[in-house]
C-alpha cells in the first residue's frame, strides 16, 4: 500500500524551513515525520502527514512549488542487522532504494520507516512476497 | 474594400476604423500636409527645436515632401529631461487639459501633456486598437493597465469607454481580486501588460480556476513592454485567449501608435497621426524596409506637446508586404526589444528577450526569471534566477540539478555566455503590477 509523501522546494536560505513550518502548524497540518535533502543552493523538503491532499494545497496556496510523490512506509524490525534485512529482499531484484527516512513513531516495538524505490510497484510486490510488513495509511494515521 | 470596414467578429459598422483602410496616395497627402503643421508649431512655440532648426539651417518651409523629415532634428528622452516638466510643451498651460507622466528608470520622471483635441485623437486611435483586435460594445473589458499618470491605464480606459464596451477599471495588483472580478463580471476581454497576464495565470492556477472553462475572456490586448511570440503562444495555449500586440509610448501620445489586426501579423501603425522612419541607431541613416533598426516617429497631429523625430530606442523593422485583413497603414514588426535594454556583459551584447527564448526552449511554460548582473574580481557575471513551479519540481535532486545544468545550457547555446541558473521559490522575485523588471544590473553597486 503505497503512500503520498509531498516534496516541497525550498531555497537554501535562512528562514525558508521556518516560515513553511509556520504555514503548517497555522493550517493545523500535524507532520508524521519529514526529512530534508539538500545540494548547494536548494532543497526538497519531503513530508508525510495524514491528509496529503489537504496539506498539499495549504503549502500550495502558501506559494510554494510541491509535487507529490509515492513512497511506501515499511516495518523494519528494531535490532542490529534489521534495516539489511530488508533490503536484502530487494538485491536479487536489481531494486534500489532512492531515499528513505525514518518515522518517528513505532508499530508493534519495530522501527517504521519511509522508501522510495526506482520501480515501486515491483518493490511492493517483492516486498510483500518476502512477508515485510507495508503498512496502510490507517494504520500510520488513524482513521 | 468595403467589406475591410465592417468587423469581422460581430458585423458592425465602425466608422473610426474607415482611416485604417484609406488610399495610400491619400494618406500620405494627409501625412505631408500634417508635418508641415506640425514643423511650423514646434518651430514658433518650442525654443528648443527652432534653436535646433535655426542650427542646421533649416526653416519650416523647407518640408516640402515627407522625406523632408530628414531634414529636421531628432529629439531624444533626454530632450524631454533636460526641460522638464514643460519646455517641450507647444501651446500654453490653459490649453491643457491632462498631464501624464512616465516613470524614469533613472532620475525624474518625463512629463507630456494633452488638449482637449488631443484627447480626442487619443481616444479615436484606442477605439481603432481595439476593433482590430476584435473588440466592440458588448464586451465587458478589465483593463488591468495601471490608473494614474502612467498612459496605459487611463488610455486605454478613454476608447474603451468611447466605443461602447464595459470598461473594469481595475488597475493592475491584488491579483486574486483580478480573478474573482474576471469571473463573476463575466469579462469576455483584458487589458494588461504580458507579464503580468502570465502572473494572473499562475495565480488563477493556485485559486483552482481553469481559465478556459471557468472564464469567459476570450482576447486580451498586451503591451507597454517588448514580449516575444513564445510568449504569445504560452498565452494563447495556457489561456484558450487570442493575445494581440499593442504598441505606444508615454512621449508620443501612450497605448495607440500602433496595433496588431486579427492577422497577428505585425503592428499597424496610425500612419495619419503618426509619421514612422526606421534609422540605423549607430549612425542614424535610414534603413530599408525590412531591415531592423531603431523605430523614430514624429507626431502629426499632436498640439500639446508634438514630437518631431523622436528617437523611441525600440527595434524593429518595417514589413513589406501588404496585410491580409485590407488595411493600407504599414506594419512594424512585433518590438521583442529595445536599445535602452540591451546589456553587454564581456564584450557580449545580450538582450533580455533571449533568455526568454532560451527559458522557453527547455520549459514549455514560461517559468517567472530575473537576470542578475554582478561584477566579481572586475570580471561580470550573469546569473538568471528562476522560479521554479509545481509543474517543474521533481522529487529528486538529481532531476533538479539537471533542470539547472539544461536551462543554462539553453541560454549559452543562444547568447553564447557561461550563466549561472539559481532556483528559486515562487514569489521570491518581484512582481511588478506594470512593466516586468528582466534586469537587475548591480554591477555598479559597492566596489
Amino acid at each position: 500500500m503505497k503512500i503520498h509523501q509531498i516534496s516541497v522546494f525550498l531555497e537554501n536560505r535562512p528562514g525558508r524551513l521556518a516560515g513553511l513550518c509556520q504555514t503548517l502548524a497555522e493550517a493545523g497540518v500535524n507532520l508524521s515525520t519529514l526529512t530534508l535533502a539538500e545540494t548547494g543552493g536548494f532543497g526538497l523538503l519531503r513530508l508525510i502527514t495524514a491528509e496529503p491532499d489537504k496539506t498539499k494545497e495549504v503549502i500550495e496556496r502558501a506559494g510554494y512549488a510541491a509535487t507529490t510523490t509515492e513512497v511506501v512506509a515499511l516495518q523494519v524490525p528494531d535490532r542490529p542487522g534489521g534495516l539489511a534485512s530488508v533490503l536484502r529482499v530487494l538485491e536479487p531484484h536489481g531494486l534500489s532504494v532512492e531515499y528513505m527516512y525514518a518515522f518517528a513513531m513505532r508499530k508493534g516495538g519495530d522501527a517504521v520507516m519511509v522508501f522510495r524505490f526506482d520501480n515501486m510497484d515491483r518493490a511492493l510486490t517483492v516486498l510483500q512476497a518476502a512477508g515485510i510488513n507495508v503498512f496502510k495509511p490507517v494504520e500510520l494515521f488513524g482513521a | 474594400m468595403i467589406r475591410n470596414l465592417w468587423n469581422d467578429l460581430n458585423g458592425t459598422f465602425f466608422p473610426e476604423s474607415a482611416l485604417d483602410y484609406m488610399p495610400v496616395d491619400r494618406l500620405r497627402e494627409v501625412q505631408l500636409q500634417r508635418l508641415k503643421a506640425v514643423t511650423a508649431l514646434v518651430y514658433d512655440h518650442v525654443p528648443l527645436i527652432r534653436e535646433r532648426m535655426t542650427a542646421k539651417g533649416v526653416q519650416a518651409a523647407d518640408v516640402r515632401r515627407l522625406e523632408d523629415v530628414r531634414l529636421l532634428p531628432f529629439t531624444s528622452k533626454l530632450d524631454l529631461r533636460d526641460t522638464y516638466p514643460y519646455g517641450l510643451f507647444a501651446v500654453p498651460m490653459s490649453e491643457v487639459v491632462r498631464l501624464h507622466a512616465s516613470s524614469g528608470t533613472t532620475g525624474k520622471p518625463i512629463v507630456v501633456g494633452y488638449t482637449t483635441e488631443d484627447m480626442e485623437v487619443w481616444r479615436q486611435v484606442i477605439m481603432r486598437t481595439l476593433y482590430a483586435a476584435g473588440y466592440g460594445r458588448g464586451d465587458v473589458v478589465q483593463n488591468m493597465f495601471g490608473y494614474g499618470l502612467f498612459t496605459g491605464g487611463l488610455g486605454l480606459h478613454g476608447g474603451l469607454e468611447a466605443m461602447g464596451a464595459t470598461v473594469i477599471p481595475m488597475s493592475g495588483g491584488h491579483s486574486e481580486r483580478q480573478i474573482l472580478v474576471m469571473k463573476d463580471f463575466g469579462v469576455t476581454a483584458v487589458c494588461c501588460t504580458p507579464s503580468y497576464f502570465v502572473h494572473l495565470l499562475e495565480v488563477a492556477g493556485r485559486l483552482g480556476v481553469d481559465f478556459k472553462r471557468d472564464l469567459k475572456v476570450r482576447r486580451g490586448v498586451f503591451g507597454a513592454e517588448p514580449w516575444t511570440e513564445q510568449m504569445r503562444q504560452y498565452i494563447e495555449i495556457t489561456s484558450g485567449i487570442k493575445a494581440y500586440d499593442i504598441y505606444g509610448l508615454s512621449e508620443i501620445v501612450g497605448p495607440g501608435v500602433a496595433s496588431e489586426c486579427l492577422c497577428q501579423s505585425g503592428l499597424h501603425v496610425f500612419e495619419d497621426h503618426f509619421l514612422i522612419e526606421i534609422v540605423d541607431p549607430a549612425n542614424l541613416a535610414p534603413v530599408p524596409d525590412g531591415v531592423e533598426g531603431e523605430l523614430v516617429i514624429t507626431t502629426l497631429s499632436k498640439q500639446a506637446i508634438p514630437l518631431i523625430r523622436y528617437r523611441t530606442r525600440d527595434l524593429t523593422a518595417i514589413e513589406t508586404r501588404p496585410c491580409a485583413c485590407g488595411r493600407t497603414l504599414r506594419r512594424i514588426r512585433r518590438i521583442s526589444r529595445r536599445s535602452d535594454d540591451m546589456f553587454i556583459i564581456r564584450g557580449v551584447n545580450v538582450y533580455p528577450s533571449q533568455i526568454e527564448t532560451a527559458l522557453l526552449k527547455t520549459e514549455a511554460n514560461l517559468p517567472h526569471y530575473q537576470i542578475v548582473l554582478t561584477r566579481r574580481s572586475g570580471l561580470d557575471q550573469m546569473e538568471v534566477r528562476v522560479e521554479v513551479t509545481g509543474e517543474m519540481l521533481r522529487d529528486r535532486l538529481s532531476e533538479m540539478e539537471d533542470l539547472q545544468q539544461r536551462l543554462a545550457h539553453s541560454i549559452e547555446q543562444i547568447t553564447g555566455l557561461h550563466t549561472e541558473v539559481t532556483l528559486v521559490q515562487p514569489g521570491t522575485i518581484p512582481r511588478s503590477e506594470g512593466k516586468a523588471q528582466r534586469l537587475l544590473d548591480k554591477r555598479n553597486e559597492g566596489k
